[in-house]
This record gives structure tokens, C-alpha cells and sequence, in this order.
């Protein structure tokens, strides 16, 4: 019996960590959909979210959906800057090429905001206080319930938004055939700027609500971004179920590795999964293998 | 050319000045501390601290009317260039004694040199192998990690709890932490039932926390520094675990409750006495030194002192103290340093002697206990 509660718990807790991953690797998703590009600024964008709140809340003063609409803003518009100025000025780029470019990106933030903010780890309050909520024997937060539930909105939103509007199916249409799209009178670069407006701001929100329960320092993208980039790969980089999938997955086996096996390997598990992905099914879990028409 | 006229007789009336005013050259102290780098949190109080004091030392008439001159050098946190630096000073700076470096690394790798030199270096670093087995010309002023490890076990051993579990973070502090509470676990009759780690970087620690819940553990020790004790403080209310939670001197700054926020009430953990200096009985030998401390650190930085600052304060009066008595030769400095006793610094009281050149007992540690966002002493 205390077996299964504990294992109820690990999976409890993986679910809920599972969630995180989930929503960054979604972002990851909306880049790589419409570019083709791998954004590993991603984990910068989540940081950007976490701190930039707590200094609007901190330092400006904001009330709490003030200082997070500020944050998540901000960020996207410095998602916005970016694409406008590193990636929308080379022509002809390989993606191999953007994505050393996005790396730099990353560093480049990533030291601005040790400056700008020092090397401190700060906390964001929980947003709806710190009473543990216990559900079949296991005990989850309730900053958990909003990470749960901001990510099935997300994941709602980006269905519609891909699915049923003009700009969402442009995106798509852009990420299977650039040149097709832009045969057709899709205007390329918009479609890549909106993309990055848009990852941007799932990236600020996630580092929003994920701040109460892992705090937030200069450097918690590295970490972060690796990890949504795993879930990414293991959902095919499709920008739905798939990487929420994976997302959940990996939040679970690291758990449940952590607690059953040793908890020395935490990370190692996740890395190990990735690895394994991309020799076995580098097309993902959930999809079907595609055949490419030339 | 007649700026650099105007600088050069400048700079010799400025010159004659300064040899008029002092009858004797000053003793001169080299210092190694990472004010930059990863380790900045470390060596930056230490820098301040260090130069302040011995601002204080020269005006008030230097030591046996002799003023110090402290040479410092940043080493980044580097090993490699803590080396370099640790020759500059002997070689070219001809200093008597070194204090720093900052941290463990960098210490261990500048010792063979001071060795070699005969110069004596009183380490601010935490590392028990810096000074043991005990190297002739090497002190230290930081407290052992080992001491830290017998103020928890003799507390639980007070509320006869006999089985814990230990949960410590997967770097050189933690490993550290992890080795002493393994190794004197026999020796206070406790027995652990549960070891994991967590990655310094990691954010959730339920699961490691769900397995101690099950276990059989009557206390739970953390060995860490920020954040991840505090993510362990949430997790730990957040599962409910009920058995009380122990924690490192790692953690012993008011940054770790911020963090915690109400998951850090009724937490235990040693820490250096600078936390709780107000709260100290007037007893207390290090009461005075401490306030002092505190005050000065204050008036000059605005900010709080804290432990940090506190090893440098005491290597600088240490090496004070032993110059008065041994003379301004880095063999008389070091002997005076080796007969050193009760000296009464930031750390704790200090009794050098031929086997011990760390020089404290766990009494440099007091108990404290985390009540409404506050610390108060464990009696």
C-alpha cells in the first residue's frame, strides 16, 4: 500500500513537471513548424517570463496580472526583435547557420539579465496560495492546477489557431514548402515574425507560472530549454498532442527513475531518452513515418 | 611634457611626503580572493572586508606602530590563476603572509607554493583537507563542513532520534556534506536509512521527498545551498512529510527564507553565530567581535556582513595578532599564528596549535531554527 501511494505520488509529480516541459516544448514546436529553425533562445524566452515578473511585481510595483501581461509583452517583443534583427537579415541561411545564431541569442540574454538583475535565484508568489491539494494519496500544489491548466488552453489555442485560421494554416503551409507558400502569395517572413512572436509568448508564459514553484535565476533556461526540446523531439516536433505527450512522459519517467531507481540519474534519464528517440524514431513517437515528395 | 613634469614632481613630493610620515616601510600582506566569477558571492564580502580592516588597523596607528599594506589579487575563482598570483606576491611583491583564496580549489592548489616559499597562508575557504593532515604553513580560518555535521547529529541525539534520511545536492558541497554525515553517522549512534541527491539545477524534488516519507526516517537532513533547500522545503510541505527537517549552514542567510517563504518554519540548521549576533547571550566571547563586525560592515557597505566577510575579518586580525607577537618574518608570523589560542574572531573562537590549523569546534556553529520569517536560537 505504501508502495502505490508512492507511486502515485511520482507520477502525480512527474505529471505535474511533465506539464512544464510540455508547454516550452510546444514553443519549440511553433518555431521549427513554420521555419524549420530549432530556437534554442526557447529557454531564454521562459526565463525572460519568470524574471521579468517579479520585477514588475518587485520593483514597479504592478499588481500580479499586471506585472505577468507586462512580462509576457515584453518578452514577446523581444521575440519580435530578435527575428528582426538576427534571423529575418540573412538571406539564404542554412538552418544550421540560424541555429547557431539562436544559441548565441541565448547567451546573449542570458548575460544581459545577469547584469541587468544579478546572479540571484528569486521566487514568484504562488498565485493561488500554498495549500497542498491531496488527490488519491498523492499531494499536488495549486500552482500545479494552473500549470495544468494553461497548458491544455495553450495546446486548445494552438489547435484552433493552426487549424482553423488563415494565419495558422499559412504557418503550415510556409513549414511543408517555403517556396510553394510564397508561390502562392504567402508572405514568408511575416508567417517566420509571427512564429517567433508567438513562441515567444508561450515561452513567457510558461516561465510565468512555472516561477512560484521552481523559482527563477539568470540561468534556469539552459536546463528548462533542454528539457521542452526533448519533449519537442519526442512528440516529432508536431506542435499538438504530440509533444504534450511527450512532455508528460518524460515529466514521468524522470520521477519515477528519480524515486524507484536513484536520483542520481534524474537528468541522465531524460538525456538518454532523447538519444534513443533520435536513433530509433527520429520522427517522433506519435508519428507516422512520412514520405517526402520531391 | 609639462603634465608629465608637473606629475613626476608630484608624485615625488607625494613620495617624501608618505616616507616622512611613515619612519618604518609597511608590512606588506598579499590577499587572493575570486571577486569575479562564479565564486564572487564568496570573494567579493572577502575583498571588502579584508581592505577595511586593515584601513581600520593603519588608523588607528598599524601594528606596533607599522603600518599594513594589503596587496589583493582576483583570481576568478581559477586555480591556474590563483597560482600565478600566489607567485606574484611571493616573488615579486615579497609579502609575509597570504590570506585567501576564497575557495577550496583554488587554496589546495596555491599550497605547494606557499610551502615551498615558507610563507604563511591563512585559507578563508571550507574544504577539511586544506588543513588536514596539517601542513606547516597553512591555517584557515572558514569552518569545517565536519563541524556543521556534529552540531545536527548531537541535536538529534538530544531528541534521541536515531534513523534519518539525507538528501544532498550532487556538487562539491554536497559531496562533501554527504562524506561527513556518513562518516561520523557511528559515531553519534545514527543510522541512515535513506541517501539520495538531487542536481543542483533541478526544480522538483518529490519524488526523492515521497521515498523519505516512506521510509522509516525520524529526520530528514538537506545538504545544499540555494535554491534547491528551498524547493525541498516546498516539496517537503507540499507532501506533508511531518518529520522535522534539518538543514546545511549552506543555507544560513536570510535569502534561503525569502525563498522558502512559510515551507522554512520550524527548519533547523547550524550556522555561523554572525546570523544571530543580537540574539547571542552577553556571555558569548564572540558577542563583541561580531557586533563590531556587523556595525562597521554596515556603516562602509551598506550592507549586511555576513559569514563571508567574516573569514576574511578574522584572517587579517589573526595575522594581526600575530604579528605583534611574532614579529613582521613570515617564520615569526607563523609561529605566532601556531600559538595562537582563544582568539575570538567572526567564525568562532580560534586555538591553533602544532596538530590543528583550522583552529575551531563545533561551538563555532550555533543551532538556529526558522520562527515567523525569522531565526531564533535552538537552546
Amino acid at each position: 500500500m505504501e508502495l502505490l501511494n508512492q507511486v502515485t505520488q511520482f507520477v502525480i509529480s512527474g505529471l505535474a513537471t511533465g506539464s512544464i516541459y510540455a508547454l516550452i516544448g510546444l514553443s519549440f514546436a511553433i518555431i521549427f513548424n513554420s521555419t524549420g529553425i530549432i530556437n534554442f533562445a526557447q529557454g531564454e524566452f521562459v526565463m525572460l517570463g519568470g524574471v521579468l515578473t517579479i520585477f514588475s511585481l518587485n520593483v514597479l510595483h504592478l499588481p500580479l496580472l499586471a506585472a505577468i501581461v507586462v512580462a509576457v509583452a515584453v518578452t514577446t517583443i523581444i521575440g519580435l526583435v530578435f527575428e528582426r534583427l538576427a534571423i529575418r537579415p540573412l538571406k539564404n541561411a542554412t538552418p544550421l547557420m540560424l541555429i547557431i545564431i539562436t544559441i548565441g541569442a541565448s547567451i546573449l540574454i542570458r548575460g544581459l539579465v545577469m547584469l541587468l538583475w544579478g546572479k540571484d535565484t528569486q521566487a514568484l508568489p504562488a498565485f493561488s496560495g500554498t495549500d497542498p491539494i491531496s488527490i488519491a494519496g498523492a499531494t499536488l500544489l495549486p500552482q500545479h492546477l494552473w500549470i495544468f491548466g494553461v497548458t491544455v488552453l495553450v495546446i486548445i489555442g494552438c489547435r484552433l489557431f493552426f487549424n482553423h485560421t488563415i494565419s495558422g494554416k499559412a504557418m503550415r503551409a510556409c513549414s511543408f514548402n517555403r517556396r510553394a507558400a510564397n508561390l502562392v502569395g504567402i508572405s514568408v517572413g511575416r508567417m517566420v515574425l509571427f512564429s517567433f512572436v508567438i513562441s515567444a509568448a508561450v515561452g513567457a508564459l510558461a516561465g510565468v507560472i512555472i516561477a512560484p514553484l521552481t523559482m527563477t535565476a539568470y540561468d534556469v533556461g539552459v536546463m528548462l530549454g533542454l528539457k521542452g526540446f526533448c519533449a519537442a523531439i519526442m512528440g516529432g516536433m508536431g506542435s499538438g498532442l504530440g509533444t504534450v505527450l511527450g512532455g508528460l512522459i518524460l515529466g514521468t519517467l524522470e520521477s519515477l527513475g528519480a524515486g524507484l531507481i536513484s536520483s542520481g540519474y534524474k537528468d541522465a534519464i531524460a538525456f538518454f531518452i532523447l538519444l534513443l528517440i533520435l536513433f530509433i524514431r527520429p520522427q517522433g513517437l506519435f508519428k507516422k513515418g512520412e514520405t517526402e515528395r520531391v | 611634457m609639462k603634465k608629465l613634469v608637473s606629475t613626476a614632481f608630484a608624485s615625488f613630493a607625494l613620495f617624501c611626503l608618505s616616507t616622512a610620515a611613515l619612519a618604518a616601510p609597511p608590512i606588506k600582506i598579499g590577499a587572493l580572493f575570486a571577486v569575479t566569477g562564479p565564486a564572487s558571492f564568496l570573494g567579493e564580502p572577502e575583498r571588502n572586508t579584508a581592505q577595511m580592516v586593515v584601513d581600520e588597523i593603519n588608523k588607528a596607528g598599524g601594528v606596533k606602530g607599522r603600518k599594513l599594506e594589503l596587496i589583493t589579487y582576483d583570481t576568478g575563482g581559477d586555480a591556474t590563476k590563483a597560482v600565478q598570483l600566489a607567485n606574484k606576491l611571493v616573488k615579486n611583491d615579497k609579502v609575509v603572509a597570504i590570506i585567501g583564496p576564497s575557495t577550496t580549489g583554488d587554496s589546495m592548489a596555491i599550497i605547494p607554493i606557499v610551502e615551498k616559499a615558507q610563507v604563511p597562508l591563512i585559507s578563508c575557504a571550507a574544504g577539511s583537507k586544506i588543513t588536514e593532515p596539517v601542513k606547516k604553513w597553512v591555517f584557515k580560518t572558514a569552518q569545517n563542513d565536519g563541524l556543521a555535521v556534529a552540531k545536527i547529529y548531537e541535536q538529534l541525539k538530544k531528541e534521541k532520534k536515531t534513523k534519518v534520511a539525507i538528501l544532498t545536492v550532487s556538487d562539491g558541497f554536497g559531496a562533501s556534506g554527504r562524506e561527513q554525515l556518513k562518516a561520523q553517522a557511528a559515531h553519534y549512534g545514527i543510522q541512515i536509512l535513506s541517501d539520495d541527491t538531487y542536481g543542483p539545477k533541478d526544480t522538483d524534488m518529490t519524488a526523492q521527498l515521497a521515498k523519505i516519507r516512506g521510509s522509516q526516517a525520524q529526520a530528514l537532513i538537506c545538504w545544499g545551498t540555494n535554491p534547491g533547500p528551498a524547493v525541498i522545503a516546498r516539496n517537503a510541505k507540499q507532501l506533508g512529510l511531518t518529520i522535522p527537517v534539518y538543514m546545511s549552514h549552506g543555507v544560513s542567510s536570510k535569502k534561503f527564507i525569502e525563498l522558502a517563504g512559510d515551507a522554512a518554519e520550524g527548519i533547523k540548521l547550524p550556522s555561523g553565530k554572525v546570523l544571530v549576533a543580537d540574539l547571542l547571550p552577553k556571555t558569548d566571547k564572540q558577542k563583541p567581535s561580531l557586533l563590531a563586525f556587523i556595525k562597521d560592515y554596515q556603516n562602509h557597505f551598506r550592507a549586511e556582513g555576513d559569514h563571508f566577510g567574516g573569514h576574511a575579518w578574522d584572517a587579517v586580525m589573526l595575522l594581526k595578532g600575530a604579528i605583534e607577537k611574532g614579529g613582521d618574518t613570515p617564520a615569526g608570523i607563523r609561529n605566532a599564528l601556531e600559538n595562537t589560542r582563544n582568539f575570538p574572531g567572526i567564525g568562532g573562537v580560534f586555538s591553533y596549535s602544532a596538530k590543528d590549523h583550522a583552529g575551531l569546534t563545533k561551538d563555532a556553529f550555533t543551532l538556529v531554527e526558522v520562527r515567523k520569517k525569522d531565526w531564533v536560537l535552538v537552546k
